[in-house]
């Protein structure tokens, strides 16, 4: 299939896969059966320049692009979508935020940090009573003396600080984090022009993790339930300006959805390299199983599907790179949003991926049904991508706003 | 300007679950994965190191099989510039006497001022090819170097000893073997490794060298080796029931009948 892709991008993830074969693929069937994050590989990564490919060298970056992460994000997810879902949260929407939206000092702070591997990143929007209704968060961030945060649409300055008080629930990479970027309520009255966002280091008092979360898949990939009481930042701590958290999250939620697009290219890809590899081996009536139309059908459907998934995911990383490029040409002008690319791409490939993984599970039938292939776990892992980083019913509200419907 | 040549091995990796092979002499290699043996990679950081203070190159020399061509390619990723493989099929099955011998004349006449390489390779753990090399180029040699100058042409090594440590100055060339300590090997990273993969990779033969099929390989070695076993595994311990004062009195006396320790 041509992907259009450069010899420098064949490159990248040529190497990329060479890595995940050798580095993640061995301990991918216990990573699942311990649950145990991989702390040391998640390090390595970092250390490698796998989260830093999208970001410029200033901050620790490799310049590498948005297209050249997604292939690396989808080489790793082909061989451990857990460690790929950590990457590509640790890569982009936490980290991201404070890149696009923060200041120089924040962004020395914590973005070179993250890209090398030294710090991990998490991104707290979801709550018990706000995912999908973004809009609804709950957790409140009260400003405590000084005249320095009182102004809307301002940054903040002075001597006081935020109180932040609230609960977070499904935050990857929550338990292991170094900082949480979080968002809160900072003016009630306001509505969804009233969330502002915070960097909240994981060591302040009053942060804690109630529990990690136990789930079907993806099982080494953290995701905790987060707690803040009385939270104390200052007000160097604001991200951005105040009142614009939501517009923010939208904003580097385009570019998670890109990845895990290619986290679900990842994932469909291993289906089918285990499902051909099954029905060119398994024999019944005298011949391999793929030799009947019932079962070739079926992969090459399946592999056409992975196609599209593909460059459907590769085209909405090159409108990133436009989007970032024209950023940076016109620095002010925001260079535009890739919402509605990021959104198809992010459903089409999750939707593949699911199905992939139902007709691998089908293919292999009893093998697949017990532990002893991965194909269990290809479904278990692929269902999320589904779910988190919008559902597939999120995107397609989303696509159907880019259509001006 | 150093010249500098790093004598590397491939080894299997320290988490490989290792069985030995059908015919009692190797370890099976199939299903496990192979890296540079860690002792060689301080030796290339060192390499690298000296080159990027005083400037030079550092070539790889690796004599293994075509696998090996992988450990070769991570020390190129970490800085080195260019790698002699000594990959021919008669090189395989030798001791360390052909090893050295290999790697003395791939490596003399080349100008070289110093060569690293680790103080053992930990498959066989047999830690001689360093100081088999030296003694076949004619140059002084360090072992187990936890730490190393180089200024003008003299090299100042420390190396530990029991209970201490040792300096030691030689005049280059010489050879160095690296002791774990001597600095922390870098991770190369995904520019580096494309670097690499771009750089040469020079294949020589015997021939190549000057040696004869009989000098090389399992053909020239003067050892071989004649059986392999795994370590026993531990079995299960005793537990002595009974009064304190009773149980110490009868672990003393197996300690001294039965165990034959005290």
């Amino acid at each position: 299939m041509y992907l259009g892709l450069t010899p420098r991008e064949e490159e990248i993830r040529a190497v990329a896969r060479e890595f995940a074969e050798k580095e993640v693929l061995p301990g991918a069937a216990e990573r699942d059966r311990t649950g145990e994050f991989p702390a040391a590989l998640v390090r390595r990564m970092g250390e490698l320049g796998f989260y830093g490919l999208p970001y410029p060298k200033e901050y620790g970056g490799g310049a590498e692009g948005t297209v050249a992460y997604s292939l690396a994000a989808a080489e790793v997810a082909r061989c451990d979508a857990a460690v790929g879902l950590t990457m590509a949260v640790n890569a982009t929407i936490g980290t991201l935020a404070v890149f696009l939206f923060g200041t120089e000092e924040q962004k020395q702070r914590w973005v070179p940090g993250v890209l090398q591997g030294k710090l991990i990143s998490a991104f707290g929007l979801t709550e018990e009573g706000a995912g999908s209704d973004a809009a609804a968060v709950k957790t409140a961030a009260v400003w405590d003396g000084g005249g320095g945060g009182s102004s809307v649409g301002q940054g903040v300055g002075g001597a006081g600080q935020w109180i932040i008080n609230g609960e977070k629930i499904f935050i990857t990479n929550g338990s292991v984090a170094d900082f949480v970027v979080v968002a809160a309520v900072t003016d009630p009255e306001l509505g969804s022009r009233g969330i502002s966002c915070f960097i909240v280091p994981t060591d302040t008092p009053g942060f804690r993790v109630a529990k990690k979360f136990t789930k079907m898949g993806l099982r080494c990939s953290d995701t905790a339930h987060l707690i803040f009481e009385d939270c104390r930042v200052p007000a160097a701590n604001l991200l951005g300006k105040r009142g614009e958290g939501l517009k923010m999250f939208l904003t580097v939620l385009d570019t998670g959805r890109v990845g895990v697009a290619a986290l679900s290219v990842g994932l469909a890809q291993a289906c089918l390299e285990d499902s051909l590899a099954y029905a060119k081996n398994r024999v019944q009536f005298g011949q391999a199983i793929g030799k009947n139309q019932a079962v070739a059908f079926r992969l090459s459907e399946t592999a056409t599907e992975v196609e599209a998934a593909r460059l459907l995911t590769i085209s909405a990383a090159r409108a990133r790179d436009k989007v970032m490029e024209a950023a940076e040409k016109a620095p002010g002008q925001g260079g535009g949003r890739f919402t509605t690319e990021a959104a198809m791409a992010k459903m089409f490939a999750s939707e593949t991926a699911v199905r992939a993984a139902l007709t691998t599970l089908q293919v292999h039938a009893g093998h697949g049904y017990c532990l002893e292939y991965r194909a269990e776990r290809l479904f278990r892992d692929a269902k999320l991508m589904e779910i988190g980083e919008g559902t597939s019913e999120v995107q397609r509200l989303v696509i159907a706003r880019g259509l001006g419907l | 300007m150093l010249n500098i040549a790093v004598c590397v091995k491939q080894v299997p990796d320290t988490e490989a679950r290792l069985s030995v092979a059908a015919d009692k002499t190797r370890i099976e290699e199939q299903g496990i994965s192979f890296i540079l043996n860690p002792y060689d990679e301080h030796a290339v950081e060192e390499a690298i190191r000296l080159k990027e203070k005083q400037g030079g190159t550092v070539t790889v020399f690796c004599l293994g099989p075509a696998r090996a061509e992988e450990a070769i390619r991570t020390a190129l990723a970490m800085g080195a510039d260019k790698a002699v493989h000594l990959a021919d099929a008669a090189f395989g099955g030798g001791d360390e006497g052909t090893a050295a011998a290999a790697l003395e004349k791939a490596i003399a006449g080349k100008s070289f001022d110093l060569v690293l390489a680790g103080r053992l390779a930990i498959d066989d753990a047999s830690g001689q090819v360093g100081a088999r090399l030296a003694e076949k180029l004619g140059w002084p040699h360090v072992t187990a170097v936890t730490r190393l100058a180089v200024e003008g042409r003299e090299a100042v090594a420390n190396r530990e000893i029991d209970g201490g440590s040792q300096v030691v100055a030689v005049t280059l060339p010489a050879v160095i073997t690296a002791q774990r300590g001597l600095n922390q090997p870098r991770y190369p990273k995904i520019p580096d490794i494309m670097k690499a993969r771009r750089k040469e990779v020079a294949k020589v033969t015997p021939a190549d060298l000057g040696l004869s099929g009989g000098e090389v390989g399992g053909a020239g070695a003067k050892g071989k080796v004649a059986g392999l076993a795994p370590a026993p595994g531990r079995s299960a311990g005793k537990v002595i029931a009974g009064e304190p004062a009773d149980a110490a009195r009868k672990v003393v006396g197996l300690l001294r009948d039965e165990a034959k320790v005290i």
